[in-house]
């Protein structure tokens, strides 16, 4: 069934075909709207689920973890604020194992106030042992949502799945609503082998000694470390069933490509359009957005920028005092894997500043005209 | 109860609790914990914040306890319950018990919003306190639990603490969850039958007790059940039942109410205090002793 919705309902919809059993959630601008619907789902009874009105994000991340180490999956969806406020018990999911899924509306941080779209609260999440995916368009959101239970029950790693304040929360897209049946048959019940239960009683996440936390947190790697190749597995199954691919990246037209921008979110798309006027002008540029942060797919990121001659990356985001979040990441992926291609490291629409095509037509053109970034950061539209 | 040996017993004697646990001598909490799960029994699990009772249990893998445990955030005692209890709904266990067990640091300061928010909700959990009137865990620093008058390592005996004790109780009552009691590990069959009423409650329950804690306290391990029971016949720490934040009951009538300065000498966090700060502090309790007769007799 087609239906036209907004990314925050295309989170909804994701956690209801998941049959998600417990909510909890806290509301803040822009993503309110995930969870309006998800509790109208719950008091309707199309959703079987538990929804807990908690009295904050730090609760609402609090009551998932407690929920899924009883045996349920749980779904809950924040953003910027509600996000850092989380902060902590980030780590407490991905530390006790628990394959919570969360939807977090790319927000930029206070202060000054601002609902617009950045990516630094998904961001400075980084070290928090969460598997993080940027969406694209609302039907990815959906998918993913799916995607991200399937991956994180399989590795008992948490995932937050990631979209544009308004380019992508509050816009409407047509989105294919897959059928119930297909999603169960993709994704089964949640049936974790050790869970909180009388019956069984352990203690879960004491105190800890030199002598053991570390081979706790070496097989948290290991694990991770196999997320790359169950996220392409899980995609391809995905599509096979669904029709739709889910990698670790999107590549558009990158094979022959001299430029190579790499993008995230929602302006990988806006790249995309950019990339076609260019090609259409005889500039052989393409674009490569990088659905999957962590797991980072540095083989996959290496073998698509094999032949690139320059490589453009566009942060929607900073790290203070180092450079953009994507670029150093890009940097480090190709360190001692690639000749000494010149990375060009531009910042662009904090904010939620408009990125445009002409924005990458700009990136384009002075990457073409340099032949290495003459600036460690090249800041678009700043007015300096 | 069953007769053993000519003795009538007062409790279950069915343990949960094991030899081997990390209490400093004369610990109150682990008392509390003790007689607490001979009222619940084996279906019940725990969620306990940072607090002395995160290490009492045992490190990783050891436990002392025969129920599952989980240790959670320190802020999150209620609502890690919450959610344990929502996960256990949803794979079709309807039965267990989910508590929220915390100190006082955990329930008075930096949990009480997530208490509050589970009390306002009435979620299906008990929530227990137990008090040792500091963050003793740390080693000894002050709480909003902590009473007036206190020596610890953050109240210098110069700049002894010169707030009163929050009124936890009253804040809970302001909820009007079904049910509120206090008790103390000096009156172990008043707690016990406390926590099996409260068992028998469905949404939120909250159990504040009060447990000795001779490191924190400076007073010797062998006084930590007497000052558990002076404290309630001075009428400091009264035993009282409120059912849906309205109808107060009270459990200990006190026939003579001791001074309250026999239990301050024998603690040495209250040896600074002189003559006329203990009479202040007299009055503030014969103060709050005759509006909790007051309240009670409303009923």
């Amino acid at each position: 069934m087609k239906k036209v919705i907004m990314g925050n309902h295309a989170l909804s919809y994701g956690a209801m075909l998941s049959r998600a059993q417990v909510i909890a959630a806290y509301p803040i601008t822009p993503q309110t709207q995930v969870v309006e619907l998800l509790s109208e789902m719950c008091a309707d009874k199309i959703l079987d689920a538990k929804f807990i009105k908690v009295e904050s994000e730090h609760s609402a991340m609090a009551a998932c973890i407690g929920a899924s180490l009883a045996g349920a999956r749980t779904f809950t969806a924040t953003s910027a604020q509600g996000l850092t406020l989380m902060h902590e018990l980030l780590h407490w999911a991905s530390g006790g194992r628990l394959p919570v899924v969360m939807g977090n509306i790319n927000r930029a941080m206070a202060p000054g106030w601002s609902i617009w779209s950045d990516q630094n609260d998904s961001l400075s999440q980084r070290d928090t042992g969460w598997m993080q995916f940027y969406c694209a368009s609302n039907q990815e959101v959906l998918d993913t949502v799916i995607q991200a239970f399937k991956v994180s029950e399989k590795l008992l790693i948490p995932s937050m799945v990631v979209l544009d304040a308004f380019s992508l929360s509050h816009t409407y897209e047509v989105v294919e609503i897959p059928e119930q049946a297909k999603v169960d048959e993709y994704l089964p019940p949640f049936r974790p082998k050790i869970r909180i239960t009388p019956d069984e009683p352990h203690a879960f996440g004491g105190l800890t000694s030199p002598e053991h936390y570390f081979e706790l947190r070496y097989k948290l790697q290991k694990d991770m470390e196999k997320a790359d190749g169950v996220i392409e597995e899980t995609g391809k199954e995905y599509q096979k069933m669904f029709g739709r691919c889910l990698g670790l990246v999107e590549p558009y037209l990158c094979e022959d490509a001299e430029i190579i921008l790499i993008t995230s979110g929602t302006m990988g798309y806006t790249a995309n359009v950019a990339v076609e006027e260019m090609r259409k002008e005889g500039v052989e540029v393409g674009n490569l957005r990088i659905r999957v942060f962590r797991p980072f797919p540095f083989r996959k990121i290496c073998e698509i920028l094999k032949n690139a001659k320059k490589v453009a990356i566009v942060d929607r985001n900073i790290s203070y005092g180092h450079h953009g979040i994507f670029y150093q990441e890009v940097k480090s992926a190709l360190y001692g894997k690639n000749r000494n291609i010149p990375l060009f490291g531009f910042i662009a629409g904090l904010g939620g500043r408009d990125i445009t095509p002409s924005t990458f037509k700009e990136i384009t053109k002075y990457t073409l005209k340099k032949e290495k970034p003459e600036d460690f950061i090249c800041w678009i539209g700043v007015k300096k | 109860m069953r007769e053993k040996k000519g003795m009538k017993l007062s409790l279950p004697e069915e343990e949960y609790m094991n030899p081997g646990h990390l209490a400093c001598q004369g610990c109150g909490a682990t008392l509390a914990m003790r007689f607490v799960l001979k009222a619940l029994g084996k279906r019940t699990i725990l969620c306990i914040p940072a607090c002395c009772w995160s290490v009492i249990d045992g490190p990783f893998p050891y436990s002392c306890l025969e129920v599952p445990i989980f240790h959670c955030a320190f802020e999150t005692a209620a609502s890690s319950a919450s959610g344990v209890k929502a996960g256990l709904e949803m794979v079709g266990d309807h039965e267990t018990t989910v508590v929220a067990w915390a100190g006082d640091g955990g329930t008075f300061d930096i949990g009480i919003q997530a208490l509050s928010g589970a009390a306002e909700r009435n979620d299906d959990i008990l929530y227990i306190c137990y008090d040792n009137e500091a963050y003793m865990n740390t080693g000894i620093q002050r709480s909003s639990a902590t009473p007036y008058g206190a020596w610890t390592t953050t109240t210098p005996v110069k700049h002894f603490k010169n707030r009163p004790k929050k009124d936890i109780i009253g804040i809970m009552a302001a909820h009007r969850i079904p049910y509120i009691a206090t008790a103390s590990i000096g009156y172990p069959e008043d707690l016990y039958r406390k926590a099996k009423k409260a068992k028998e409650i469905k949404g939120t329950r909250f159990i504040h007790i009060y447990a000795p804690c001779p490191t924190g306290w400076k007073s010797r391990p062998e006084d930590t059940v007497k000052l558990a029971r002076m404290v309630v016949q001075n009428a400091i720490f009264p035993l009282f039942e409120i059912e849906n934040g309205e109808k107060y009951i009270l459990n200990i009538k006190l026939r003579e109410k001791k001074p309250i300065i026999d239990y301050l000498r024998l603690q040495g966090r209250f040896h600074h205090l002189k003559e006329e700060e203990i009479s202040l502090m007299q009055e503030e309790v014969d103060r709050k002793w005759q509006r909790l007769l007051d309240l009670c007799a409303k009923n």
